[in-house]
């Protein structure tokens, strides 16, 4: 107790000084917290992705669609247990910059095989029931003030044309990883559309999506999936819905190894900032050193002050930083709220907060403690009066 | 009875630049226990480093250091850490107390060592601040106090845990007369009354005055000649 008090009464004995090396640990660690939550994000469609579900697609490429034939010979395999399949629409509601994701499903395979997307009972029924009928997450709904029975009309850049929906749900996430800005309808709709068009997409589908029955058979039936369609006009290609989700963030690899770099150099730069200001500390106290250790303090207690004025700085900075970061990444969340629909602070990402000031810390204190416990006593004690 | 500090063939030198400076040269000193002693000498004459051996706070180069029989000179550095704790009170110039600690904290940082419970370490240090008389001034900060009550809170941190040795570099030297005096009178008591042994350095002919010992360092040599003072 009286060596925390100690400890607490040094760190503030010059208030600026500390009180701005606070504000620096604070802010490098809300940036750190951000870019974190950042990298987060980029991976919530890999979090929320099931070990159940199997994504089924074109062996060449995602733009290329697959025959709706396939379904059945996929539900004959052996440890297939639900397919479900969709289309990428890619409609724009009103203006280009309102962008959300939009896809046509096969409506009661997808609810089956996605049961974190809760629907009211009435409102499945209602979807179901409706060939016109869509539904949206919440976060997209009230992004536009979308109600219950509203028309919405989308503009297809895949399929020209302007398409009517109406809404007849909306869902709900199991828990936060899951996105709520997606919009589904009906793939029969988008069929029949395409059929009375004579479009060559009738009949075709973007990917299935594919339940399987235990998790470790994953492989197993991917490979007999593929097995299948082997030689045909249009082979597949079936991972599990995590690789999948992966092979898109694997495009922007690059991007999040430098916002990872960036988080890391944002602590470097604190541990400079900070073993600075031990260092300006040291300096001063090269003399109150030399009392303690004439008074039979041991190197390791003098250890112990120095390391522990430096860890009081930087967790004051640092829990600052980290309750900072919920607020400030709510906002940030709301103005990305387009491209990332999951931006929440994950617990891996206070825990790594609450490491790196630890380090900080640490590290700070090093180069000041070997000084401290080098200096020979008499030296020390020269440097007062 | 064999004196309680026993000082053999001591030198000892500094490194300046590529020289060595010698600063004390073949000291031999026998200091009696309950002894005041007053080494005086001008500066650079060796004096503080003759008491920084004593008190362990420097190594010698060669010769050997007994104090209450132990060879200090042949103890590591975390056994000097506990000799020192145990047995030598120090008394700085400028008394050297934590500005972030009251006077009560700055006297109970030596007590933080023994295993002590808080309720004895508040009992030592209400002793040793009744003795120096400073009892009603414990919350204050040392920046709030006068030089001299500085000087007393430092003195209470020097006896707090009963050492047998006192050493004091020039305890008045930052002084004005009338504290300077308090504080040789503290001394002289703690000296007569309480019997412990002091070391005191000082340039100040007043101060060692109340020693009842002086003896003179002049170029790393200790004279032959010392003074008794008659008390």
């Amino acid at each position: 107790m009286f060596i925390l008090k100690i400890l607490i009464r040094n760190a503030f004995r010059h208030k600026l000084r500390t009180s701005l090396t606070i504000l620096g640990i604070t802010v490098a660690i809300l940036a750190f917290g951000l870019l974190r939550t950042f990298i987060n994000a980029w991976y919530g469609g890999v979090e929320a992705s099931s070990a159940t579900r199997l994504v089924t697609r074109s062996s060449i490429s995602l733009i290329f669609h697959l025959p709706l034939s396939y379904k059945d010979k996929i539900r004959q395999i052996d440890g297939v247990k639900t397919v479900s399949w969709g289309n990428w629409f890619g409609g724009v509601y009103i203006d280009e910059k309102n962008f959300f994701a939009n896809f046509a499903v096969d409506a009661k395979t997808y609810l089956e095989l996605y049961p974190e997307y809760i629907l009211s009972p009435e409102e499945e029924k209602d979807f179901l029931r409706d060939r016109k009928g869509f539904v949206a997450g919440q976060k997209l709904a009230r992004r536009f003030g979308w109600k219950i029975g509203d028309l919405v009309t989308l503009r297809g850049t895949i399929y020209p044309g302007n398409w009517d929906f109406v809404l007849r749900g909306i869902y709900q996430g199991r828990d936060e990883t899951i996105d709520e800005t997606q919009f589904f309808f009906h793939w029969d709709y988008l069929n029949e559309m395409l059929k009375k068009r004579n479009s060559t997409f009738a009949d075709t589908v973007g990917w299935y999506m594919v339940g399987i029955t235990r998790p470790e058979r994953a492989i197993e039936v991917a490979l007999a999936i593929d097995k299948t369609f082997k030689n045909s006009l249009a082979e597949t290609l079936t991972e599990t819905e995590k690789a999948f989700q992966l092979s898109f963030i694997a495009m922007s690899e690059t991007i999040l190894m430098a916002i990872e770099i960036v988080s890391f150099v944002v602590i470097l730069i604190i541990i400079a900032v900070v073993a600075n200001t031990m260092s300006m500390t040291y300096r001063e106290r090269i003399g109150e050193y030399a009392i303690f250790k004439t008074l039979g303090y041991r190197n390791w207690r003098i250890a112990g002050m120095i390391f522990g004025e430096s860890l009081v700085i930087t967790i004051i900075g640092s829990l600052i930083g980290i309750l900072l970061t919920f607020p400030v990444a709510k906002i940030v969340g709301k103005m990305l709220s387009n491209y990332f629909p999951v931006f929440n602070v994950a617990d891996e990402a206070i825990s790594m907060s609450f490491a790196a000031s630890i380090v900080i810390g640490f590290l700070a204190a090093i180069v000041p403690t070997y000084r401290a416990i080098q200096i020979r006593i008499a030296d020390g004690l020269r440097r007062i009066g | 009875m064999p004196p309680i500090v026993e000082i053999i063939n001591v030198s000892k030198s500094y490194r300046r630049g590529n020289q060595m400076i010698p600063v004390l040269i073949d000291i031999n000193l026998d200091i009696e226990e309950g002894e005041f002693l007053a080494l005086m000498g001008p500066s650079g004459s060796g004096k503080s480093t003759l008491l920084n051996l004593i008190a362990a706070l420097d190594h010698v180069d060669s010769g050997t250091i007994r104090v209450g029989g132990v060879d200090i000179t042949a103890l590591s550095e975390n056994e000097l850490a506990q000799w020192r704790a145990v047995n030598v009170g120090f008394i700085f110039q400028f008394y050297n107390l934590i500005p972030v600690l009251t006077a009560f904290e700055n006297v109970e940082l030596p007590l933080l060592l023994t295993g002590l419970s808080r309720k004895e370490r508040e009992e030592h240090v209400a002793m040793a601040l009744r003795i120096v008389n400073l009892e009603e001034r414990m919350d204050h900060y040392p920046a709030q106090l006068s030089g001299g009550e500085q000087q007393r809170v430092a003195i209470a941190r020097a006896i707090v845990t009963d050492p047998a040795i006192l050493v004091a570099d020039e305890p008045t030297g930052d002084l004005d007369r009338i504290a300077a005096r308090e504080i040789l009178d503290l001394m002289d008591r703690l000296n007569r009354e309480s019997h412990k042994t002091i070391i005191m350095v000082t340039h100040d002919p007043k101060a060692a005055e109340r020693a009842r010992i002086i003896r003179h360092l002049d170029k790393g040599f200790l004279n032959n000649v010392y003074s008794q003072n008659p008390h």
